[in-house]
């Protein structure tokens, strides 16, 4: 490696109104290295690169790239340094070819396309060259999400870069489809290009990186050498104190069956066939996953249990009443709670207050209210005891939710679920956006849930989270139910195979 | 009766559903391109009255018809800029501000015309029809057909340069994309806002020439109100068209069609039915369409929304 750094990051501060994105971030990148960037959601590290890849600009601090220090007004000035991005939320416009979208802002606007043929065949070559599966003429929305993303790191290549920066690409991909990826930073660097690759996952970035910064807070706490550190540490630093990977778990066998979902089937919003005969059931006292990529059902599969989507066909039984089809209010009533996937459309509503918050479902009901009128002292109290337990992070009580951090809201919903006494709890996505430690903590409030007799449904995309906490898994891919598997990290191959939807050979990987 | 389903009575009818169908090809090929960048323009009725009546106004302190279609544009133009600033630059509800306009277009023309123009009753000089050697002359096509003035030829010009422009050129690709995905636009160095006022004022532009197309090549005086919600039906237009520059040719031509009949029947003294139902027949149409067409379809997803810069 050479004596003077590829990238240099001097003491950069970003700030987006109240919030401090990058205090003072200070970082080295050498040349031809993986170079993994680790750290909590929300501990600026998008923002961080956004700032590299012109997408941002810093407020104070300095970049000093190749030897030069560069002040980027635009990605495109980026790219021009031979800079590249690929984005957690990918810079794909879903109506054009992947072609077109190479070209996007390419050459004067008053240009007339016509040398599409040529840009095809480069597209090919580069596919080829690095096994990357892409078709040019392919339109975007036509394509998987791991294609998708396939298809915006060759757009980065075809550019022309040195320094890739990948932010979380891992997110969206099967352990197949992951593994390809991490094996492609491989070859590209040895292509002598240098990657930046950011995620929140210790074991991926464990396998690639030379080495690792880790951030907290708007900071970069520690830079390590990966063969000087392990997991454990790596997590402490990213948290600031120690984790417990593993969470005790007492084995109980399950008891009546609660819910009972019987060949169901419904449509996504676009009136495409999303669910296709969906057969599970739920015990008391047990957790079961469903683990799939995201995009293959789950959605309009919690929807339609939690009856915000119609049902085509089938059932669902709750304690042996048939809830099909009714409405959410309804099912509600009977026992059932719901920690959505998207909190902001399903689960709260951001300018009312915390109080109002959790008393969604209950508003109209003693003890919260009498003779029509809200009884605010009720209210208030239960709210308040709901913070305390569930330490969600807030001013009191009459704070607009909107003002929590992604983590204390999720705390608050699932606050609200659990305090309505359910016995089904249909749970999509339970530690989305929130830190290490509430995570830790939500997921120890699931296990005694379990203990106490609840049946819970978790929908995730991190195996991680299903690991640790499910009695059993089932695979859902293109909305129906491939398999089911114990909660077995031995077994990941075979998970990662029906993830992908192959059904038919297991434990053939490798 | 018999009459109706004579050739004479076919072939005016085409010709005057192509005449009638100009002012909406227009408006609704321009908005074809502010709803690809994203920006609906309801004021589409106020700019083209704004457009008639500068086309009016022009054409009659100069007697030159070019010239007055060149003020419809750039009277629909600014009228587009005033829209742009509000709702690109402002980020104004693009409902609110062209609702607005429609009022602000209809009152300034309206008060404009009575300050200037109407104690004077004068008309103007409009666009004659064009013979074209050979074609004006063929049995049925050519009565049903080419006996029009240029600027309803020109509407086949503009649709064929119009689909052009949106498909096969760099400012097409881009324009079509900030419509979808702006952000992404911006990442690959365009200027999102750049974009959308070039689309609106397109889009404005346009309409404009279809509004002065109305005092200059249809009837030959500004008459208040004398869109009469053609703006509206243009958005229609748009809709069923599935933002396709030569699908808002024809099915403004379809429009074209229900007006020219309208019209026609109203004139036949066999037909019983009160003239109200028949003038109400392309706004009914407009209706059954949308309501047909409910649903998103092939909306821009950004139809509507500001965007954000970071
Ligand atoms: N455009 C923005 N406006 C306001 N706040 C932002 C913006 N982008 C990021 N933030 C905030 O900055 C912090 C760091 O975000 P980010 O870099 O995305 O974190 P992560 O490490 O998960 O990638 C977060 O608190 C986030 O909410
Ligand atoms: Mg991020």
């Amino acid at each position: 490696m050479s004596t003077k750094p590829f990238l240099r990051i001097d003491n950069i501060r970003k700030r987006f109104g109240p919030i401090i994105a990058s205090d003072g971030v200070s970082l080295e990148i050498e040349e031809g290295e993986i170079h993994s960037l680790l750290g909590e959601n929300g501990a600026g590290k998008s923002v961080l690169m956004s700032m590299i890849c012109g997408m941002v600009r810093p407020d104070e601090g300095d970049i000093v790239y190749k030897g030069q220090s560069v002040r980027f007004t635009s990605p495109r000035d980026a790219i021009r340094e031979r800079i590249g991005m690929v984005h957690q939320h990918f810079m794909l416009v879903p109506n054009l070819t992947v072609a077109e979208n190479y070209i996007l802002g390419q050459g004067s606007a008053l240009s007339v396309i016509s040398n599409m043929t040529t840009v095809h065949r480069k597209i090919r070559a580069l596919s080829e060259r690095y096994a990357l599966d892409v078709r040019p003429e392919a339109i975007v929305e036509d394509l998987s999400v791991g294609e998708q993303q396939r298809v915006e790191i060759l757009k980065v290549l075809f550019h022309g870069i040195d320094l890739l920066i990948l932010d979380e690409p891992t997110a969206v991909l099967t352990p197949q489809e992951t593994d390809r990826l991490l094996s492609l930073m491989g070859d590209l660097v040895k292509d002598g290009k240098t990657v930046v690759f950011i995620s929140h996952k210790l074991d991926e970035v464990m396998r690639v990186s030379n080495r690792i910064s880790v951030m907290r807070d708007g900071r970069v706490v520690n830079t390590v050498k990966v063969g000087e550190t392990n997991a454990r540490e790596l997590a402490r630093m990213m948290v600031g104190r120690d984790v417990r990977m593993e969470l005790p778990r007492s084995p109980k066998p399950p008891g009546r069956i609660v819910l009972s979902v019987e060949n169901l089937t419904c449509r996504a919003e676009t009136g495409l066939p999303a669910v296709r005969g969906v057969s599970l059931d739920v015990r008391a006292g047990e957790i079961v996953g469903i683990a799939g990529v995201s995009g293959n059902g789950q959605t309009e599969l919690s929807l339609a249990l939690s009856g915000l989507l119609p049902v085509d066909s089938g059932r669902v039984i709750l304690n042996g009443n048939d809830i099909t089809g009714h409405d959410p209010a309804k099912i509600n009533a009977r026992r059932f709670s719901h920690i959505p996937e998207d909190r902001h459309k399903h689960g709260i509503v951001l300018p009312l207050s915390l109080s109002e918050n959790t008393i969604l479902q209950r508003y109209n009901q003693k003890p919260f209210a009498t003779g029509g009128m809200l009884n605010r002292r009720v209210i208030g109290e239960h709210t308040r005891d709901l913070i305390k337990r569930f330490r969600v992070r807030s001013r009191d009580e009459n704070q607009p939710i909107a003002a929590l951090s992604g983590g204390n809201q999720q705390k608050l919903v699932v606050a609200r679920e659990l305090a309505r006494d359910p016995d089904f709890i249909l749970v999509n996505q339970l530690a989305r956006g929130i830190d290490i430690g509430a995570m830790e903590f939500v997921m120890e409030e699931m296990l005694r849930q379990r203990d106490s007799g609840r049946a819970i449904l978790l929908i995730s995309t991190e195996l991680e989270e299903l690991f640790a906490i499910c009695d059993r898994i089932l695979v859902m891919f293109h909305g129906e139910i491939l398999g089911e598997l114990p909660p077995d990290r031995a077994r990941l191959d075979e998970l990662g195979l029906l993830m992908a939807g192959n059904k038919d050979q297991p434990a053939l990987a490798g | 009766m018999d009459d109706m389903i004579s050739l004479t009575f076919l072939a005016a009818l085409a010709s005057a559903a192509w005449r009638l169908a100009t002012p909406l090809i227009f408006a609704s090929i321009g908005e074809v391109f502010s709803e690809r960048a994203g920006v609906l323009n309801i004021g589409l009725e106020g700019t083209m009255l704004v457009g008639a009546f500068c086309g009016f106004a022009a054409a009659a302190a100069t007697g030159n018809i070019p010239l007055g279609l060149l003020a419809g544009v750039a009277g629909g133009m600014l009228f587009g800029l005033v829209f742009a600033f509000f709702t690109i630059t402002i980020k104004a509800d693009q409902i609110v501000v062209g609702a607005a306009l429609n009022l602000l277009g209809m009152g300034l023309t309206a008060f404009l015309f009575r300050t200037y123009y109407v104690s004077t009753g004068k008309g103007i000089e409009i666009a004659q029809p064009v013979h074209i050697p050979w074609l004006s002359d063929l049995p049925f096509l050519g009565e049903a057909f080419f006996r029009q003035n240029l600027i309803v030829y020109s509407t086949v010009l503009v649709a064929i340069l119009a689909a052009l422009v949106l498909y096969r050129t760099s400012f097409g690709l881009t324009l079509r994309a900030v419509g979808e995905h702006p952000k992404a636009v911006d990442v690959a160095g365009r200027s999102v806002v750049g974009y959308r006022y070039a689309a609106v004022l397109v889009g404005t532009g346009l309409a404009g020439l279809g509004g002065a197309f109305l005092t200059l090549g249809h009837s030959n005086q500004f008459v208040e109100g004398i869109t009469s919600g053609r703006g509206f039906i243009a958005l229609a237009v748009v809709v069923f068209a599935r933002w396709s520059p030569i699908g808002a040719f024809f099915v403004s031509l379809l429009f074209g069609l229900f007006y020219a009949l309208q019209l026609m029947l109203q004139a036949q003294a066999s037909i019983v039915v009160p003239y109200q139902v028949l003038q109400a027949l392309p706004y009914i149409m407009t209706i059954v369409t949308l309501v047909a067409l409910r649903g998103k379809g092939a909306a821009p997803s950004k139809l509507g929304q500001p965007y954000e810069m970071r």
